[in-house]
């Protein structure tokens, strides 16, 4: 600037973003350094959530955990019951019978499709389109209502068990889902009309935010964010689990790695989700939905009251819990927003040695500081709300 | 033009590929890494093996940096992702503790744990922020919860615990039930 302006410099001005903003999705705080509306300089700082999950889970049975992961990414409960519990099935080797890992695929996509219904939803309100919010919330209240009727909850559904599932689905649910299907569908489409070329829509998002495929795996993105830098990396994919090798879908991608690419992706996971499901509820057979390995399953009520041994299995594993072998075990399952990893240290006893969770969001978040800078104020809401930071995982 | 409305890229930009070929098991490939590994630096393997599909090595602390330079930039199986690093009490040991660091090559689809443990007294490793900039915050978590200190870290502060804090939260040592007074905001720019 030459020396006749001075007089128009502005001094920089520091803003908080959070740590209780309705923007800001949960308790995060960053804090940035504003040159007029562009941010120069930033830094987040987290922890608010912050409830020693991994601390209590030392101190608990591996049953007393299931719960405790609800909390983690709330939005998609029921993935993260799936992720500890194939981490604990993995490390003992325990083999589940067909319905309920089809079961669990049904409930990991719902949970996906909510997932994104959540971060699209808010995001989109944060850039100021409202009525896609409620088009998402209605469908997405709609899951809720058939998983509330399988689980008993609305939020902290607790519904997978190590060796299997709590209770099998009701009768109906079939016929109740593909309802539910097309009601998102028509959601999605909706939705999808709204924004996708719209003016204000794509002067807000295109080219905000954009993250190369370089900088991308650099940073420990996974997930939908991944995948808008143009890289078709899904662990369904490249290491298949749960028959996801057998059903075909296809793996969106975008090319920018921008904000409306995050966004797209996610729609299209969406409908790519349905086509999942469609093909599940084709295989799905009647069948157990429990392991019967008598070290991780409780026995039936009428061999626990008709027989010594009933008494003793339930006894022994009230008592005694779930002992897995000495062992390491990293596994990983791709949840709505990335890789989901559980590493879980085994020293033989009831309560695990050392349980790491590794949220998807977590590597999100730690590169949102690089992100937003040279960008407005306004820019980094809508970026945020894109990357679906989800402050229980985030902290744990 | 590019973003406009009505523009034909925008709808296209959703190209969905369908990649068919899977991950198909060939542990020999993972293990030549491995044995590259004990060729190029013979006295920094401790140990190496296949736990529950997965590969892991430990290795020598002091040797961490060159090992994972290896790792990372080595053609045959670069592993361009570093996705977890946490830190493990073994409350007893001679060598207290432990870094585990999980590492993912995107282009092989193959994963490798390597861990590296360190001694109570002299308890810091060299960070790797540099080789994968993902360790950040990582590598702060661990620090916070384990009280391990990574050399090179430029901002090497506690991450979800306040700076008050005493003691680190998830050594086995540290009370389950302890509770401390939460002080006020600070800044952290």
């Amino acid at each position: 600037m030459g020396t006749q302006f001075r007089e128009f410099e502005t001094p920089t001005m520091t803003l908080n973003i959070g740590p209780s903003h309705p923007a800001m999705h949960g308790a995060l705080r960053t804090q940035v350094v504003l040159d007029g509306e562009t941010i120069v300089e930033a830094a987040s700082e987290i922890g608010y959530l912050h409830r020693c999950f991994e601390k209590h889970a030392e101190h608990s049975t591996y049953q007393q955990i299931i719960p405790y992961t609800d909390r983690l990414n709330y939005c998609s409960a029921l993935m993260n019951n799936v992720g500890f519990c194939r981490a604990v099935e993995e490390l003992i080797g325990l083999t589940l019978p067909e319905r309920a890992i089809l079961i669990r695929v049904i409930i990991c996509e719902l949970s996906r499709i909510m997932d994104h219904f959540v971060c699209m939803g808010t995001n989109l309100v944060d850039v100021g389109a409202l009525t896609n919010f409620w088009f998402f919330f209605n469908a997405r209240e709609k899951i809720y209502n058939i998983v509330e009727k399988i689980s008993g909850a609305r939020l902290t559904y607790a519904y997978t068990r190590i060796g299997g599932l709590a209770r099998d689905i009701y009768p109906d649910f079939v016929s109740e889902l593909k309802i539910v299907l097309t009601e998102i569908e028509k959601a999605v489409a909706d939705v999808t009309g709204l924004i996708q070329n719209n003016r204000i829509f794509v002067d807000r998002m295109v080219d905000v935010g954009a993250v190369s495929k370089e900088q991308a795996i650099a940073w420990g993105f996974t997930g939908p964010a991944l995948r808008a830098t143009g890289i078709d990396h899904d662990l369904r994919r490249a290491e298949p689990y749960y028959f996801y090798n057998e059903f075909d879908f296809d793996i969106p991608v975008g090319e920018n790695g921008d904000t409306y690419d995050r966004i797209m992706v996610r729609i299209e996971e969406i409908r790519q989700s349905i086509r999942i499901i469609h093909q599940v509820i084709k295989r799905l057979k009647p069948g157990p939905i429990m392991t019967d390995e008598a070290l991780v399953a409780f026995p039936p009520k009428a061999e626990v009251y008709g027989s010594i041994e009933g008494l003793m299995n339930h006894f022994k594993l009230v008592m005694h819990g779930i002992c897995p072998p000495k062992g390491q075990i990293y596994s990983a399952t791709e949840a709505a927003n990335g890789e989901l990893g559980f590493y879980i240290i085994s020293d033989g006893s009831m309560h695990p040695y050392r349980v790491k969770v590794r949220p998807p969001c977590f590597p999100l978040f730690n590169a949102f500081e690089k992100m937003i800078k040279g960008h407005m104020v306004a820019d980094a809401v809508a970026i945020i709300g894109s990357l679906n930071v989800i402050v229980g995982e985030l902290d744990r | 033009m590019k973003g406009e409305p009505g523009d034909p890229s925008l709808l296209l930009r959703m190209t969905a590929h369908c990649r068919s070929e899977c991950n198909e098991e060939s542990p020999s490939s993972i293990m030549e890494i491995i044995i590259e590994l004990k060729r190029r630096f013979p006295n920094a393997v401790l140990a190496d093996g296949v736990a529950f599909g997965h590969p892991f090595v430990q290795i020598e602390a002091a040797r961490l940096r060159e090992v994972m330079q290896f790792l990372k930039n080595n053609q045959a199986t670069p592993f361009e992702q570093l996705l977890d690093v946490c830190g493990v009490d073994y409350l007893g040991d001679a060598l207290r503790f432990e870094c585990v660091y999980h590492l993912y090559s995107m282009s092989q689809k193959r994963r490798l744990r390597v861990t590296a443990r360190i001694p109570e007294d002299a308890c810091h490793i060299a960070s790797v922020i540099d080789i994968w900039p993902s360790a950040d915050w990582f590598e702060r978590e661990a620090f916070d919860m384990f009280g391990i200190r990574f050399d090179g870290h430029p901002k090497l502060e506690r991450l979800l615990m306040w700076d008050e804090f005493e003691g680190h939260p998830l050594r086995k040592d540290y009370p389950l039930n302890k509770r401390q007074p939460i002080p006020t905001s600070k800044e952290i720019l």
